[in-house]
């Protein structure tokens, strides 16, 4: 089973993850020529501008008037995407595999990303039961989501601290990483994907097209 | 997902009543797939793809913020409720749903773009009630009252049924009422070959004249060679573009900017009206491919700020007392004009009082959009929808509020009677004409 999850189903992963964002991508590009008014309204500048602001916290005004969802959100993704790529334990598997490797970072504050991903996931459920306004655009699938995304790191902790039962754990928790890359280019998780362009779009259209701003 | 709990007072609309229940399930299917496969693309299936109903856009929306907080006036409510579904169920709905989109999208929306701006990933929430609009509007779903000034807009090239000798008839009067402040003023008519074509929307000659007049005198205070079409063609305001009609918006847009080359002027400038800017400089040009307007088009703000700016118009005494302003989100959110409409301001006023939130963070007035333009059966609504605004400009204490947009106008000063507030409400260019100096040569000689 070990063999079988870190071994093919990898290359299955990453190739569907790696295939379908850019499936997804040049599918979005590619329909949004249809629409005429899209592609001459983009402006590098603007979507730049747009992005700075939008990806730097409390570099607009509207992070400034929420600071926990700001922090939180912001040490969330940040830490979703820092951990798993410099956690010590997932470049020595592509150095076993590929002789190649990168940075790491010590696994203490991989831990403690790890714990601030699950603080994140709590933080983003307690707002769909309790926030009325998201209560009422959730259904099923914001869920499901949800446990796509915290699964990988609940396991990766257990698997780490090898709380109890290491082996069939960490079967779950690659199983789950997995999952998660898979998920992604199909279902609202693309928002990794096309938060940049949506960003761009209507940056450009703010900046260059109506002169104003976007922040 | 569970449906949104919807309290509303019962509002009778002929037109939509009457209408939704002629709908055929094949009719709404059909025109629902024409308009997302013919006149979306990827930029819509995006936005509905992307959003992770984080539901922040809430804050963003006066009707959310006016209602306590009633879930289901914020945008994303508003979207789950019309596009999502349309999707979803490729348009197998039925005619009380589309009902349901019109209500949402005509008269519960202004289309200001402020949740756009309140979205992490800058979608544009604006955009898909449009879509829903076009919709509706293909299925014949709009209210009343704004259906009737669209076919204003068919039949006369003009949002108030204003009539050819109508029209000519108030611009001369007006000419005289500005020549009581300076004699030599003139409204020149159809002067070809004049740098600047004035514009203004329908009800400006239907029931406020006296903005013509102001005009006529500002006008030849700064110097300058201008012309007013006596054709059709002479209205820049457009709500065929806010009801979903597209085809007749284009005919306006065009015979607007044809009669501006026709009289072969420079420039148009358009007096204060912020859904007119919009769809001469943005939505018009668009629609049509041309992108740009052929002519330059001058909002009302940017005209004043120039001419006070360069010194053509001197002011002699500045309007006393707190005053402040209503950011109209056509020309400041969505075109960049709250510097230069604060330089005005305080060039006009003694004491010139911001709002707070300001600039491109206002809240709308909730007339705009068309909102106003639905009429009578939904203003008590669309007052009770702007509570914030109301609140927003008592803690100014002004006495004045001044709203360089018609629209606006209308909409604040609904507000301040709703309220209470005993505030007036003024045109900019109502403070400028008794606040600019007349020079000794242009004013009326002594009997």
């Amino acid at each position: 089973m070990y063999e079988f999850v870190s071994g093919p189903l990898v290359w299955i992963a990453f190739i569907v993850f790696i295939g379908g964002s850019l499936y997804r991508i040049y599918n979005m590009l590619s329909s949004s020529k249809k629409e005429k008014v899209v592609f001459p309204h983009m402006s590098l500048k603007h979507s730049v501008a747009s992005l700075i602001h939008w990806t730097i916290p409390f570099n607009n005004q509207y992070m400034r008037q929420r600071p926990i969802f700001t922090i939180i959100s912001f040490a969330f993704h940040i830490c979703l995407i820092i951990a798993p790529i410099f956690l010590l334990a997932h470049v020595i598997l592509w150095d076993e595999s590929w002789n190649m490797s990168w940075l790491t970072i010590p696994d203490a504050v991989t831990d403690g990303m790890t714990i601030m991903v699950i603080i994140g996931c709590i933080f983003f459920l307690y707002r769909r039961l309790t926030d009325p306004v998201v209560q009422n655009v959730t259904d099923s699938s914001d869920y499901l989501l949800l446990a796509i995304t915290a699964l990988p790191f609940i396991t990766g902790f257990i698997a780490y601290h090898q709380l109890f039962a290491y082996k069939a754990i960490l079967i779950i928790h690659i199983l789950a990483g997995e999952i998660m890359l898979i998920a992604i280019p199909f279902t609202r998780l693309s928002h990794m994907l096309f938060f940049v362009f949506t960003r761009a779009y209507f940056g450009s259209e703010q900046g260059h097209v109506k002169n104003s701003k976007d922040w | 997902m569970k449906p949104t709990i919807v309290k509303r007072d019962l509002v009778v609309d002929t037109a939509l009543d009457q209408c939704a229940a002629k709908l055929t399930p094949e009719q709404i299917e059909k025109v629902v797939n024409e308009v997302i496969d013919n006149e979306t693309g990827g930029r819509l299936q995006t936005y509905v793809n992307t959003c992770i109903h984080c539901g922040l856009c809430a804050e963003a929306c006066q009707w959310y913020l006016s209602h306590d907080k009633d879930v289901s006036y914020a945008p994303v409510t508003k979207v789950k409720d019309t596009i999502w579904v349309l999707l979803e169920k490729k348009g197998k709905v039925d005619g009380a749903f589309i009902k349901r989109c019109s209500e949402i999208a005509h008269t519960e929306c202004n289309v200001c773009r402020r949740c756009g701006m309140y979205c992490p990933f800058g979608i544009d929430i604006a955009y898909m009630m449009l879509v829903v609009r076009r919709i509706c509007a293909k299925l014949e779903m709009v209210p009343l009252y704004l259906q009737d000034t669209v076919h204003s807009h068919a039949a006369t090239m003009n949002q108030m049924w204003v009539k050819p000798d109508e029209w000519i008839d108030t611009l001369q009067w007006q000419e005289e009422e500005g020549q009581g402040y300076v004699p030599s003023a003139r409204l020149p008519l159809e002067k070809e070959g004049a740098e600047i074509m004035y514009s203004v929307i329908g009800p400006e000659p239907k029931f406020l004249a006296q903005l013509l007049g102001n005009i006529t005198v500002i006008m030849k205070v700064a110097g300058l060679d201008w012309t007013m079409p006596a054709t059709a063609g002479w209205d820049n305001s457009n709500m065929a573009m806010y009801s979903g009609d597209f085809e007749i918006m284009a005919r306006v847009e065009r015979l607007h900017h044809e009669t501006a080359q026709r009289l072969k002027v420079k420039k148009i400038v358009m007096g204060e009206c912020g859904h007119a800017f919009r769809g001469a400089e943005y939505d018009g040009p668009t629609w049509m491919g041309w992108m740009k307007p052929p002519i330059p088009i001058v909002h009302a703000i940017s005209f004043y700020y120039d001419l006070i700016k360069s010194g053509r118009i001197k002011i002699a005494k500045k309007a006393e007392g707190p005053i402040t302003v209503q950011d109209p989100c056509n020309v400041v959110r969505n075109a960049g004009l709250g510097t230069q409409l604060r330089y005005i301001m305080n060039a006009v006023c003694e004491e010139f009082v911001d709002v707070t939130p300001n600039g491109r963070h206002n809240y709308c007035c909730n007339a705009g959009g068309g909102v106003i333009n639905v009429g009578p059966p939904w203003k008590k609504k669309r007052v009770q929808g702007n509570r914030v605004k109301a609140e927003q400009m008592k803690r100014t204490g002004a006495h004045t509020i001044v709203t360089p947009c018609h629209n606006c106008h209308s909409g604040i000063e609904d507000i301040v009677d709703y309220y209470k507030l005993g505030m007036h409400v003024k045109f900019f260019s109502d403070i400028l004409i008794e606040a600019m100096e007349i020079p000794e040569h242009l004013k009326p000689k002594e009997e």
